[in-house]
């Protein structure tokens, strides 16, 4: 079973990250780290390819500057290899660009199933994942939490509000894993020092055949034009018990209809 | 030359500086997620931290320092102590699940037949199989060479009789580096037992020694009463006779760098703690690090630290590199395990009352830091080392 995973190389979220004022997108210059949101991601391709009692794992990445810390840490995990989208005319690509992007790269790779996060951890729009498929022209599941995989169709379990669907869908397909469904692995030190030999097939859009006017600030359908901070949140009611507490909360409760 | 006798230097494979990074981002991960917020339930009930201890098998930590022809991973000494460090900072415990199996494995690997090295350092380097290392006796700690427990040759066997004391790791080790009296010289032995807590074959295990702090892993007496083993358990076959104790002070070298650097976590972890109550507490209507007292005790603090950490990684580096570090290591170990014990208590003192509580982390540091100033040399013997080298270094012309 071949499975290819997603993984969004972000800025460390422990660090404090910058805009820039003039396109008003995070500064990443500084090294970029694989995004938690996708180790869940890289977590089920192991055990899926461990399950089918064979396969590989193939990560697919676009990052600025041949950016392979993040890549790295997956490969220690586990996975085979990983192809990387690096090119200067990608600065400024929007999801659906994204989505071009890598979605021409995953054909290249030619899996059985694609695995991504359901957002990442520093754009999230969560829109990246469907686009993938629809460029792609394959079906897509989101939200799941449990993958099963069987002579060619796939059995998800697919997170809801109240519980979860089940849902079958034949591969090749792309599918959204929600964040926490599995503990992703540490990396083992052997598999640290084995990464550093596994390989990552670097290409740029032409590659791709992509064309610059595509993507970029050029190609982006989508401007970020301010940014704002996020309104405080309010001081809510304090209600101080005098032997009838439990009834303001009921009745509270019973006015939001949660009871 | 001979090359059982000087022993092989350990065949390590020159991490780079990258991976040795990624080593310890990876450890701090676990020190941070798994280790620091259990430590206490482990800790207090002085309980084996076996989910703790597997994981650090899973990574491979068995095998740290044993060459990758064995399985090992063959990290350099200068990433051992970083990862000893590490480890450190969440528990200093942990660093001792892997100390003497290592110091053990360091004496196969480097004065072992090619036969004890084939057989043991696979299992070791996995630890499917622990090893311990025992030299000290009740009546010999610093003055090792005093040791009593005797082995006698008996035709293609060796009986071995007398007590061993403070064997860490005693009873869930299955392959004890043990020091013994062979007539007039000493020397070292490899006994293979079943582990667990009930002994084996002539070999009885006290209960575990309750200890001030070190607590969570198992330190016991060991009494050997007849217990025979074959003539090649010998380390280093007919060559290792009365070897023993010069190559368990050459092995001794790597502990005591483990030592040290164990002292550097735990400094650090101090300096943390300290760090984030003198911010949040207040007196006299401001965080008490806004009080110079409190402040530029701080900056002591995080000075003795930094030049802690900086000897320790010189020592290691002098070690990779093949050059003398019995003083450097010596003085390395004496310092930063004078200091943590040092910041352990200051860091008691920035807590305040807090401070004397088992609510707050602190104690903990408290009672493990002095363990630094005793194990693998006490600061008396290091200070014997550094003073030794230094006239041996600084001999006038004749
Ligand atoms: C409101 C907003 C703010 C933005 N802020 C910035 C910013 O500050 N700086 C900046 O440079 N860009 C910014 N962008 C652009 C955004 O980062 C890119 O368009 C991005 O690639 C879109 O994906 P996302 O992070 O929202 O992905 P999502 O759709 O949230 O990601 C879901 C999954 O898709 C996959 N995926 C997404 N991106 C990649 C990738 N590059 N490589 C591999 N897999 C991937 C991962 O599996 C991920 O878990 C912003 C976009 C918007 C709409
Ligand atoms: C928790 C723990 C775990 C241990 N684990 C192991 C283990 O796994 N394997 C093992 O072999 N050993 C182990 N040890 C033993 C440890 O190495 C010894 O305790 C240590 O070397 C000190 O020896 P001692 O206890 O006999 O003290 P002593 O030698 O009796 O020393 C008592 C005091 O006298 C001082 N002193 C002694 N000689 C001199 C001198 N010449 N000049 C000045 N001062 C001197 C010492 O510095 C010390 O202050 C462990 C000890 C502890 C506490």
């Amino acid at each position: 079973m071949k499975v290819a995973v997603c993984v969004k190389q972000i800025p460390d979220p422990a660090v404090p990250g910058e805009l820039d004022p003039s396109t008003n997108t995070l500064n990443r210059d500084d090294k970029l780290i694989l995004d938690e949101s996708d180790s869940f991601g890289v977590e089920l391709a192991l055990q899926l390819v461990e399950a089918a009692g064979g396969g590989s794992v193939t990560l697919v990445s676009m990052a600025p500057r041949s950016e392979v810390s993040g890549l790295r840490t997956a490969l220690a995990m586990g996975a085979d290899d990983a192809v990387l989208v690096s090119d200067d005319a990608l600065a400024g690509t929007d999801a659906l660009g994204t989505a071009k992007v890598l979605g021409a790269a995953l054909g290249r790779v030619e899996p059985d199933l694609i695995l991504a996060g359901v957002e990442s951890s520093d754009g999230y729009t969560g829109t990246v994942p469907e686009q993938i498929a629809g460029v792609m022209g394959i079906a897509s599941v989101t939200f799941a939490k449990k993958i099963e995989a069987s002579d060619g169709m796939l059995s998800i379990q697919r997170q809801t509000d109240d519980g979860y669907d089940e849902v079958t869908c034949p591969m090749p397909a792309l599918v959204s894993v929600t964040g926490g469904v599995v503990e992703p692995r540490y990396p083992s030190f052997k598999g640290i020092m084995a990464a550093k030999k596994k390989p990552v097939d670097q290409v740029g859009i032409a590659d791709l055949g992509i064309d610059a006017s595509a993507v970029g600030f050029a190609g982006s359908r989508q401007e970020t034009v301010a940014v704002v901070d996020a309104e405080a949140r309010e001081a809510g009611e304090i209600v101080i018990d005098e032997g009838e507490g439990f009834q303001r909360i009921a009745d509270f409760l019973a006015e939001l209809k949660v009871i | 030359m001979n090359l059982t006798r000087v022993g092989r230097r350990a065949n390590v494979s020159n991490v780079d500086a990258e991976v040795s990074d990624q080593i310890i981002e990876t450890l701090a991960r676990f020190v941070d997620l798994d280790v620091r917020p259990n430590v206490a339930r482990y800790e207090s009930s002085d309980t084996y931290p076996g989910p703790m201890v597997d994981q650090m098998r899973e990574f491979g930590l068995f095998g740290a320092t044993i060459a990758e022809e064995y399985g090992g991973l063959g990290l350099n000494i200068s990433t051992y102590a970083r990862v000893i460090e590490e480890l450190s900072r969440g528990w200093m415990s942990l660093a001792g699940v892997i100390n003497s199996h290592l110091i053990a494995a360091q004496l196969i690997a480097r004065f072992g037949t090619d036969d004890q090295r084939q057989r043991l350092l696979p299992a070791m380097a996995t630890g499917e199989r622990r090893g311990c290392f025992s030299l000290s006796e009740p009546d010999s700690g610093s003055d090792a060479a005093a040791l009593r427990c005797r082995a006698a040759r008996d035709g293609d066997e060796w009986t071995i009789d007398g007590t061993k004391q403070w064997v860490t790791n005693g009873e869930k080790a299955s392959i004890v580096a043990l020091l013994a009296r062979t007539g007039d010289d000493i020397s070292c032995f490899l006994v293979e037992k079943a582990p667990g807590p009930d002994g084996d074959q002539g070999i009885s295990i006290s209960r575990h020694i309750d200890k001030v702090g070190y607590r969570g892993l198992e330190t016991v007496e060991m009494a050997y009463d007849g217990h025979r083993l074959p003539h090649h358990n010998l380390l280093g076959g007919d060559e290792g006779f009365g070897q023993g104790f010069r190559w368990a002070l050459a092995a001794l070298e790597l502990g005591r760098i483990n030592v040290a650097a164990r002292a550097v976590g735990v400094a650090q972890a101090a300096m943390d703690e300290a760090l984030s109550y003198a911010q949040q507490r207040e007196t006299f209507g401001r965080p008490i690090a806004q009080h110079q007292g409190i402040a530029f005790k701080l900056a002591d603090m995080a000075t003795k630290l930094h030049a802690s950490r900086l000897m320790v990684r010189d020592a290691a580096r002098r070690v990779d590199n093949g050059e003398r570090a019995d003083m450097e290591a010596g003085m390395a170990k004496l310092f930063a395990s004078e200091t943590a014990a040092e910041l352990a208590l200051d860091a008691m003192r920035i807590h305040g009352g807090n401070g004397f509580t088992t609510e707050y982390p602190v104690e903990r540091l408290y009672r493990d830091a002095p363990l630094m100033i005793i194990g693998e040399g006490t600061s008396e013997i290091q200070k014997l080392v550094i003073s030794r080298a230094l006239l041996a270094r600084a001999k006038p012309a004749e």
